[in-house]
């Protein structure tokens, strides 16, 4: 694929690269900040002028993952810190008691998240290709009142939902919000993947049916891997939105099922807020959908760009 | 191998009749050619007898069962479409091995191996075979999509223009390598064209088809030697034949109203007076442009003629055919 017809001159080449540079700086400055503040300090965190360089400490993430407490002299000098996390928490007079529940509300997020892309996938991709293949009575009807649930901010309905939840027991339950998240994804997963799969020509399943496979078998075999780009960009989208979410989070959750949005907020540290600490926990907040991203970002491209460039 | 018979097929799409009313019967080992233009039903009938669509009303046997209410895989037949049939995510060799693998055939790893390397060196695509199916020419693509047809044994081969996107050179070998594969393993073929060489050089039988409806079913002589319309007249033939009005010339029957002249069917240098308007040489075939009574006529002559425009011939029907009114064949 070449998108341009002839090859621009060094000026342009020079110009587009600065504003490109400029554009990715002014983005990432954001991000750069907290990475950094999760390694700095609680007089440096707020420091002002802000410190650019400064001594690198892992005192925001001991306290992120640990539960701490103020000892005295005596004590202190009674349990001599063995360990590094101890020996950071010791410089403060605090020893450790016990680990913080940062832990469990990232696993929840993990559960919840990849959990309601997975569902939101299944069932979007075989939705669409009903749609796509199979007359469907009211097909257009219902294509557009799937597309209508997302008309209005889903947290609209936030206190219907919240009375529902109750009366199901589905109350701060896990799959109370996966099954919340897929409902709200799906519209999306349905109409992105019935795109994709529109795109496919009917001959190749027709092939594989004259081939000897079943109407299951040649999806299987065949639709599936040609709508592969589809279903990674659709996962990417899916996963975006539940793992970031966080008003029906706040709302529906309180511990067992509490995903690490709502949480990183609450670290309080002793003495005003723990900034270097909610900093390490959004820090480890990203890394799983930017690994995921990154492993499906060639299909990703071709995701947000689609039906701009014909085949 | 197997014979197949279509009785009464009709299909409606909505309101439009894609197939009206077609009987016919492929006999075992015969190659017969569905011809007509586009839109005459010709690849709506072959996806009937694939089971790719159902007919609206009417029967399909194969081999004497019927299977009007079977799956695709259960008719076990091969089908080559005109385009967009590789599966782009597999190499030539998996395109190929794909129906031998399916739950219908089961077939062990060493037979597929060698059943795979045999089409494709009749093919001439053995060189091709760990390619991505994308990575192909055109007719490269064509072949592998005939070879995979070809490394089944199914009832029946139902394809669908297969050479129509082909240069005229492959075209030509190809239509050679199919004709000479049908008559050696005696394989019954269905084939869907608009090409009319490729209905007279393969064809053991030539279905006619107008708008859905089965006009003319014979050997490629029969229809040539013995059409029942103009429709049916015009299909075959090069030049075209010349449908003229039967009063043109003398001794037309009461009944007729167009009289229907093939080359052939013209005597040249006796009868009536015509002007010469153009002489094309194609190589093997000269063909002459005559004017008779303001009617254009073409025909063909011989190839070292020394006619010249404007020159006068004198011509006369010989054993033409004659129409009525609707088109039919009256004499």
């Amino acid at each position: 694929m070449s998108y341009s017809i002839t090859d621009p001159s060094p000026r342009t080449k020079w110009f587009a690269g600065t504003l490109v540079i400029l554009y990715a700086l002014i983005t990432l400055m954001p991000l750069l900040w907290i990475i950094t503040t999760g390694f700095k300090s609680q007089s440096e965190a707020i420091a002002y002028p802000p410190s650019v360089l400064f001594e690198p400490t892992l005192e925001g993430y001991v306290n992120l993952f640990t539960t701490q407490t103020r000892v005295s002299e005596a004590d202190l000098a009674a349990n001599p810190p063995e360990t590094f996390a101890e020996e950071i928490a010791a410089s403060k007079g605090m020893i450790i008691v016990g680990p913080s529940r940062f832990g469990e509300r990232f696993l929840n997020s993990v559960i919840i998240g990849f959990g309601s892309t997975f569902l939101s996938v299944v069932l979007g991709t075989l939705a669409a290709y009903a749609f796509s293949r199979y007359r469907v009575p009211l097909k257009d009807d219902l294509m557009f009142f799937i597309l209508s649930t997302r008309m209005m901010p889903p947290i609209a309905v936030a206190i219907p939902i919240f009375l529902m939840f109750r009366t199901l027991g589905l109350s701060d339950t896990h799959l109370g919000m996966i099954l919340l998240y897929t409902a709200v994804n799906l519209s999306l997963s349905v109409w992105l993947l019935k795109g994709f799969i529109d795109e496919i020509p009917r001959e190749y399943e027709e092939a594989a049916l004259i081939d000897g496979y079943t109407r299951f078998q040649a999806f299987y075999k065949v639709v599936l891997p040609q709508a592969a780009t589809g279903i990674a960009s659709t996962a990417i989208f899916c996963l975006i939105f539940s793992w970031n979410e966080y008003a029906f989070a706040v709302l529906l959750t309180s511990g067992n099922a509490q995903t690490a949005p709502p949480f990183i907020p609450t670290i309080i540290g002793v003495g005003g807020q723990d900034w270097p600490a909610v900093a390490a926990g959004a820090t480890i907040f990203l890394v799983p959908v930017m690994v995921f991203t990154i492993l499906l970002r060639k299909h990703l491209l071709r995701g947000i760009t689609f039906g701009a460039v014909r085949k | 191998m197997a014979e197949i018979t279509l009785s009464g097929i009709t299909k409606d799409y909505g309101s439009a009749r894609a197939l009206d009313n077609v009987t016919m019967t492929v006999p075992d080992g015969s190659f017969v050619v569905l011809l007509g233009p586009t839109g005459a039903g010709k690849t709506t009938l072959l996806r009937m007898v694939s089971g790719l669509d159902q007919p609206t009303s009417g029967e399909i046997l194969i081999g004497g069962a019927p299977v009007t209410a079977r799956t695709p895989a259960e008719r076990n037949v091969a089908m080559v479409f005109q385009q967009y049939s590789l599966y782009p995510h597999l190499t030539v060799r998996e395109n190929l091995a794909f129906p031998l693998k399916s739950p219908l055939l089961r077939t062990p790893k060493d037979e597929i191996t060698r059943k795979v390397q045999l089409v494709a060196d009749a093919l001439q695509i053995a060189h091709k075979l760990d390619n991505k199916a994308t990575a192909l020419s055109g007719g490269e693509m064509q072949r592998v999509s005939i070879g995979r047809a070809l490394v089944r044994e199914p009832a029946a081969f139902l394809m669908d223009e297969p050479l129509s996107s082909l240069d005229a050179k492959l075209r030509s070998d190809l239509r050679v390598e199919l004709k000479s594969i049908q008559s050696n393993r005696g394989a019954t073929f269905l084939y869907v064209t608009h090409d009319q060489i490729e209905a007279m050089t393969m064809a053991t039988h030539v279905g006619v088809l107008d708008h859905g409806r089965l006009v003319q079913f014979g050997t490629p002589r029969q229809i040539y030697e013995d059409p029942v319309s103009v429709y049916a007249a015009s299909r075959l033939g090069q030049p075209r034949i010349n449908i003229l009005p039967a009063d043109l010339f003398a001794g037309a029957p009461w009944d007729a109203k167009h009289i229907g002249l093939r080359p052939e069917q013209i005597r040249q240098g006796e009868g009536e007076e015509s002007i010469v308007t153009r002489i094309e040489r194609l190589g093997d075939q000269t063909r002459l442009h005559l004017s008779y009574r303001d009617h254009d006529i073409i025909t063909v002559t011989d190839p070292h003629t020394d006619l010249s425009h404007g020159d006068v011939l004198k011509i006369r029907p010989e054993n033409p055919f004659y129409f009525d009114a609707t088109g039919a064949r009256t004499h």
